[in-house]
């Protein structure tokens, strides 16, 4: 009745605070908030990086796409673009398989232990990531090395585990698959407890064994899951700081510098800040191609 | 051959006591119901069966094949689940084929075979859909058809007709009926509703809370139920019960409950003599009640009068609730019936067809003929 009411009233005279009162600006008025919020933190500051990346490091000229093209001239950056893709596409296929191992174990673990483990291994996800890293930092530091204490303990010679440009990046790698690894299993667990039981035992009727049961049920049942977990985790594991900030540093030379801590490095260590916005936009089309993906995966799934 | 044997099986799920140790022979080409109350371990039964439950003791076998530790796809048995249990990512075609692909039949074979059970069943035009573009109805197909085509010894069905609605359930039983025809296999068929089991069933195992009561061809059961149960749970509506007593007059025995007394047909004395003066439970079905004035003359009967409480008229009959004394009643009478809310009626119950029962759990069925 009050709708009508006012409805009726916002026709006969379209002052704004009648208007106001309408259904349809309601909606809007109500999101205005949230859509300011996104502006400011969102879309202000990439505006804002784009806009300093087009100027001179001075931030006094306006010197158009040179630094862009200085970059792309830089061997550094492309040893950073190979070791971003790299990270990624190593830490996110462990992590998404490991999860998925790891879920499948704790899906046929009976009810009780598996509240207790399914809350243990949610741990070094819920870790603030900064402090975990300090964490491993002690683990594969040169002098007290925990790994490292271990392989004497058993006879082997101790690694260089961060001043190596490969251990450094198996490092960071273990790291970043130890902190991430969780989310996976938590995602594909819940994906796991709606598929239901009954299809298994009709498959096991159907004759499949086991491994014919995941090939043919719980990997197509998940197929989408892991579709957009993936992508998820590529967008957040591509745009990774903490870790190789705190192990490594990027280092030795490079060699473990990511676009994050690339961009951080020649903008705010180097005072480029200008070449450093480039630097971190060049993550952009990757990111948006990933935010494609999801967004076309979840759309598909709604239908 | 696919005769089904279980021996002495039961199962429990912890302490929980679901089915009772038990026998039960399936005969090959028997298209065999399980019918009980909701709860009661038919689908426990069925799904050690199956093999897809373990047996708490006992043996299982199929054809003359010990199954014991036998996985379900090395059974020769198929299932229809509840909830159809299709794979909803693969086609409709995929889902009938995916068992005979599993077991490596060739191609052609394959193909065959589900074109052959599509035709069966009507589904030729849904092959290329996945589940969730069917209507329940449809899916019910797909799920019999992915059971069909492996041509198992067994069909071991669970519920399958129960999220359909009233009309699609009652073409699907007649269809059902059709395909054991057809097929010419065992089925063991699972389900709560009365009317699937005494329209499809050539052989009903009644259970109740893990114990089965009675097994029997679907007269059998309704015209002999062994125990109170079994008659409550048959008919619709469901058989009176009156707590009586046999009484002797002039060496003529009656069943008297208290309000009206009965005549009992004098075939029966010998049966029930020694029951005299004892309590028991008399069984009437509504229908074996008539009014006193439609009644055919061929059966032995004897009349009471009660009041009518409620007249619902069914169109091939009239339902009545009646009380008499302190006894409510059902009555399904003659469409013709005079019958009106708060009359006194005249009824007339067929004596031939009546039960007597013991007052005692588990409240056994006097015999009261050969
Ligand atoms: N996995 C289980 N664990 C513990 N108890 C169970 C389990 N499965 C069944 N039961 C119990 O065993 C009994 C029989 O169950 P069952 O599923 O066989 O009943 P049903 O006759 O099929 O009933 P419905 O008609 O509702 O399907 C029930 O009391 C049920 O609670
Ligand atoms: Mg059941």
């Amino acid at each position: 009745m009050v709708t009508i009411a006012s409805t009726v009233n916002g026709r006969s005279s379209p002052g704004i605070l009648s208007r106001l009162k309408s259904r349809r600006y309601a909606a809007y008025w109500m999101v205005l908030p949230l859509v300011i919020l996104i502006a400011g933190l969102v879309v202000y500051p990439f505006v804002y990086s784009v806009y300093l990346s087009f100027e001179n490091k001075a931030e006094t000229k306006f010197v158009g796409l040179k630094n862009y093209k200085r970059l792309l001239n830089y061997k550094t950056f492309w040893l950073v673009t190979g070791n971003s893709f790299r990270f990624t596409l190593t830490a996110v296929f462990f992590k998404a398989t490991l999860g998925l191992i790891l879920a499948l174990i704790l899906n046929n673990l009976p009810f009780g232990g598996q509240r207790i483990w399914r809350g243990v291994s949610l741990i070094p996800w819920v870790m603030p990531l900064a402090l975990s890293s300090m964490g491993w930092w002690w683990i594969f530091e040169p002098t007290h090395s925990a790994i490292n204490w271990i392989i004497v303990q058993f006879g082997g010679t101790p690694k260089p585990w961060l001043s190596d440009p490969f251990w450094a990046r198996v490092s960071c790698i273990v790291t970043n698959i130890w902190f991430g690894t969780p989310f996976f299993m938590i995602m594909y667990l819940a994906g796991l407890k709606s598929i239901p039981e009954s299809l298994y035992e009709a498959a096991q009727i159907d004759g499949a064994r086991a491994l014919q049961r995941f090939r043919y049920v719980t990997f197509p049942m998940l197929s989408k899951l892991i579709g957009i977990t993936v992508m998820f985790s590529t967008i957040v594991t591509f745009a990774n700081f903490d870790i190789v900030r705190i192990l490594t540093r990027g280092g030795p030379r490079y060699t473990t510098h990511l676009f994050g801590t690339y961009a951080f490095n020649i903008g705010i260590e180097s005072g480029h800040l200008p070449r450093g916005s480039a630097v971190a936009l060049f993550m952009f089309p990757v990111l948006g191609l990933a935010a494609f993906f999801i967004l076309r995966n979840i759309a598909r799934g709604e239908e | 051959m696919s005769k089904v044997s279980l021996e002495n099986v039961c199962k429990n799920f912890g302490n929980v006591e679901a089915v009772s140790c038990f026998y039960l022979d399936v005969e090959d080409k028997e298209f065999l119901v399980l019918l009980g109350p909701s709860g009661c371990g038919k689908s426990t039964t069925l799904r050690m069966i199956a093999g897809l439950e373990e047996l708490t003791e006992g043996n299982i076998y199929i054809g003359d094949k010990l199954v014991n530790d036998m996985p379900p796809r090395d059974r020769d048995i198929a299932m229809v689940f509840q909830d159809y249990a299709l794979y909803p990512h693969m086609t409709v075609y995929h889902n009938m084929a995916f068992g005979l692909k599993l077991r490596k039949f060739p191609r052609t074979e394959i193909e065959q075979r589900v074109k052959e059970a599509a035709d069966i069943l009507g589904i030729q035009d849904l092959l290329e859909r996945k589940p969730r573009e069917l209507s329940g109805g449809q899916r019910q197909r797909v799920a019999v058809g992915r059971a069909i085509v492996r041509k198992p010894a067994v069909f071991l069905f669970d519920e399958p007709l129960s999220n359909l609605d009233a009309k699609l359930r009652g073409q699907m039983r007649a269809e059902l009926s059709k395909l054991h025809d057809q097929l010419k296999t065992t089925i063991i068929y699972v389900t709560h509703d009365q009317v699937e089991a005494m329209t499809m069933g050539t052989k009903i195992v009644i259970m109740n809370e893990g114990i089965i009561h009675q097994v029997g061809s679907p007269m059998e059961i309704y015209d002999y139920p062994v125990n109170k149960f079994v008659g409550g749970f048959i008919g619709s509506p469901g058989m009176n019960f009156l707590s009586a007593k046999i009484v002797s007059e002039k060496s003529r025995l009656y069943v008297d409950t208290g309000g009206f007394q009965l005549l009992i047909p004098s075939k029966k004395n010998s049966f029930l003599e020694s029951k005299t003066d004892q309590e028991v439970i008399l069984g009437i079905r509504p229908e074996h009640i008539q009014d006193a004035v439609f009644t055919d003359e061929t059966s032995i009967t004897d009349s009471f009068k009660a009041v009518v409480e409620v007249v619902e008229t069914l169109g091939a009959e009239v339902q009545l609730n009646v009380v008499s004394g302190e006894h409510d009643l059902i009555a399904r009478v003659d469409p013709r019936t005079k019958a009106a809310r708060h009359q006194e009626i005249e009824l007339a119950v067929n004596m031939e067809k009546i039960h007597i029962f013991e007052t005692e759990p588990p409240n056994e069925r006097v015999k009261t003929e050969e």
